[in-house]
């Protein structure tokens, strides 16, 4: 299990990272913890002649956590979101997505960005920063744009980056108080990707709610969403196995996904609305 | 494709070698510097025998590039003896407890096991199995290593009250 060879850049602004995707295009490809690209490269699934490491680029570090928004660099790893104390206050719900991923040893190199932009369907993030209405930063030769997460996703491992662009930082508005939220996953085994996962926010008259590994894309719904902020928990329930389109693999066939999902987002819902209290 | 140079502190030794970029680090350094403590097991991120820690992380070894660790602290369980070469206190209780049989996780545990009584030194046992929740044993082996890993935390908490 050798990967293909490569050549190893590690620039340390994202200008010079930028710079290093233009000049060889096709051929490169951004690394950040590698949990997901790695694995892939020892199976020859990917290749490229040119690997372009982020860890050096300062700009893509930091959690900062303000009054309204919470911005996360996209190199923060999964461990630094758990043992962020004021994160875990701003945003609960992050912390508690983020413990269910992998498995420790994963966790403190995998990146939340790597996890948002990698366009994998089974990542636990994208659903979740759909649920909290996240806006990811990209940079690019042409400059920085903004992209609401709930636009971002276009299929399995197809978003709205560009080739030649890096997803920089994700900014979340902090939810009021008085707002549950709550983060439910069934899976087959420590470390696996979900069967079923719910984000759910409520409270303050609103709601929102997003699925993971449902579709080939993460799932927000809005007519889901707007039944429960109304209380309907059946109608959000029900809009929601609308809105999913699970396909039978090794995790199991449709009805039971869709059997799991159910649970998932009532379980979800239930916590959530307890936590609004 | 060309070699790099890299330059690593591998259990408080500066060491440096040639490497390809695409080199994993647990070939490295098994094949170049001879450190045959961490193992390759499943060779794709799920089992921890690969574990080592890297600058104060446990990371698996075999997913990660020697060309990515350019620079950094490692240590294997290699580095977990005492000054004098004795067995260090996890290493100790696991073979106190019977912490394991064929023996071949047991590097990643012990090395995994390091980092989390570093960052949590009075672990519950539900905090010991979530943290070891990266590492597999097949030979069930994991009441006796759950057992292990407790008795060293009470042991450096003794030790450090005694130093006190």
């Amino acid at each position: 299990m050798i990967p293909a060879g490569f050549e190893y850049h590690r620039p340390g602004d994202i200008a010079s990272a930028i710079g290093i995707l233009q000049e060889h295009g096709d051929e490169a490809r951004v690394i950040a913890g590698g949990h997901s690209l790695i694995p892939m490269m020892k199976l020859r699934m990917a290749e490229m002649g040119h690997l372009v490491d982020l860890q050096a680029i300062d700009e893509l570090k930091g959690v900062e956590v303000g009054a309204d928004i919470v911005t996360l660099g996209a190199m923060v790893t999964q461990h630094e979101l758990i043992t962020h104390d004021g994160l875990a206050i701003a945003i609960p719900l992050i912390r508690e997505a983020a413990l269910q991923i992998a498995d420790p040893q994963v966790r403190y190199v995998g990146t939340v960005g790597g996890n948002v932009a990698n366009g994998d369907p089974g990542n636990d993030m994208p659903g979740l920063m759909q649920c909290l209405n996240a806006t990811f930063e990209l940079s690019g030769p042409d400059g920085n744009r903004r992209v609401a997460a709930r636009d971002f996703y276009e299929a399995a491992y197809f978003t709205a980056r560009e080739d030649e662009e890096i997803l920089t930082r994700i900014s979340i508005p902090v939810p009021g108080s008085g707002v549950g939220q709550a983060y439910e996953k069934q899976k087959r085994k420590i470390g696996d990707y979900a069967t079923a996962a719910a984000a759910v926010m409520v409270g303050n008259g609103t709601a929102s709610v997003a699925m993971t590994n449902l579709a080939d894309t993460p799932v927000w719904s809005e007519s889901a969403s707007s039944a429960l902020a109304g209380g309907d928990v059946e109608g959000c329930v029900s809009a929601m196995l609308d809105a999913i389109d699970p396909v039978a693999d090794n995790r199991g066939p449709v009805e039971f996904k869709k059997h799991v999902a159910a649970v998932m987002l009532r379980r979800a819902i239930d916590r959530a609305q307890t936590r609004a209290r | 494709m060309s070699k790099m140079h890299v330059k690593l502190n591998v259990n408080g030794k500066e060491v440096e070698g040639l490497a390809e970029p695409r080199t994993l680090l647990i070939h490295f350094l098994r094949e170049d510097l001879k450190i045959t403590g961490p193992h390759i097991g499943c060779e794709t991120s799920h089992c921890g025998a690969c574990t080592v820690d890297i600058d104060g992380k446990s990371v698996k070894s075999c997913t990660t590039f020697v060309a990515q660790v350019n620079g950094a602290d490692i240590t294997t369980v290699e580095g977990l003896t005492n000054d004098d070469g004795s067995l260090g206190v996890l290493q100790e209780m696991f073979r106190e407890h019977h912490g394991l049989q064929c023996g071949f996780c047991t590097p990643g545990m012990i090395t995994r096991a390091h980092r989390l009584l570093q960052e949590n030194p009075n672990p519950t046992e539900e905090e010991i199995r979530f943290g070891m929740a990266g590492n597999l044993c097949r030979c069930t082996g994991y009441q006796n290593i759950v057992k292990a890993i407790s008795a060293s935390a009470d042991m450096l908490n003794g030790q450090k009250e005694a130093a006190e």
